[in-house]
């Protein structure tokens, strides 16, 4: 069954994102390291576009929802009014370089794209759908 | 939410976040890293035994003191990770440009 929360741009909701996608997969068996990679991966797509895209502003919306599919795993959707950024066209800087040049960003991208197996956009209605895959066993 | 505390022992400083690092609460342990340098230790141990939770911006801290910390000849180690903190840091393959050890004892040993 599809679950939805609908969040507020402020990254003191992170939070409350994480513990949306915890309980909505806690039912089904997935393995506890499994749920908290994609907790990680999520909080990680929802804080950029928090940051990047909606400067933090409480008052823009989106909405991320979860979907348990057995054949195809859990898939997560984020539906944004703002164009969000394709990770996929994202060049990831080498780690040797963010230490160099000492960044506190550009790990979120490669966690993300490390943890999730498939990562697709679509436009829909002038919104954008970020979908988000991750296979895993369902015990 | 993330709480730090400080503790010093045998010469060493001892940070200890406790609970979640995440894009709003890394500052706080960004200035409490800054804090420990600024005060001149050269021994920084970093318990993690309870912290839940760190994300790319947590990380991104550690990663941004590695070249400061080499310049300085600042030694940091971190342990007592939970397995979930330990996954994090393994995915990206921060195992290899940090010091990481299973315990307290251990960590000190590498410090000594």
């Amino acid at each position: 069954m599809k679950k939805v929360y609908k969040v507020g741009c402020s990254i003191e909701n992170l939070r409350g994102i994480r513990d949306f996608i915890r309980n909505a997969l806690k039912p089904y068996g997935v393995r506890e390291l499994d749920i908290s990679e994609m907790v990680l991966a999520m909080d990680e797509m929802c804080s950029n576009l928090m940051i990047h895209a909606h400067h933090c502003n409480p008052d823009d919306l989106f909405e991320l929802s979860v979907n348990v599919d057995k054949r195809k795993g859990v898939v997560f959707e984020i539906v944004d009014d703002k164009s969000v950024f394709d990770i996929n066209a994202f060049q990831e800087p080498a780690l040797d370089n963010l230490v160099h040049e000492k960044r506190k960003g550009g790990l979120g991208i490669r966690l993300v794209k490390a943890i999730m197996d498939e990562i697709e956009y679509h436009q829909q209605n002038g919104k954008t759908i970020c979908r988000l895959t991750k296979k895993v066993q369902f015990n | 939410m993330v709480q730090i505390k400080r503790i010093q022992e045998d010469g060493m400083d001892i940070i200890i976040p406790i609970g979640e690092v995440d894009a709003s609460s890394s500052i706080e342990l960004d200035l409490v890293i800054a804090k420990s340098v600024g005060e001149g230790h050269t021994k920084i141990l970093v318990d993690c035994t309870a912290l839940e939770y760190i994300s790319s911006a947590g990380l991104g801290v550690f990663m941004s003191y590695i070249e400061e910390f080499r310049d300085k000849n600042i030694r940091m180690v971190l342990f007592g990770m939970n397995e979930r903190v330990a996954n994090t840091f393994e995915i990206l393959g921060l195992k290899e440009l940090l010091t990481i050890a299973e315990d307290k004892v251990q960590a000190k040993q590498l410090l000594a």
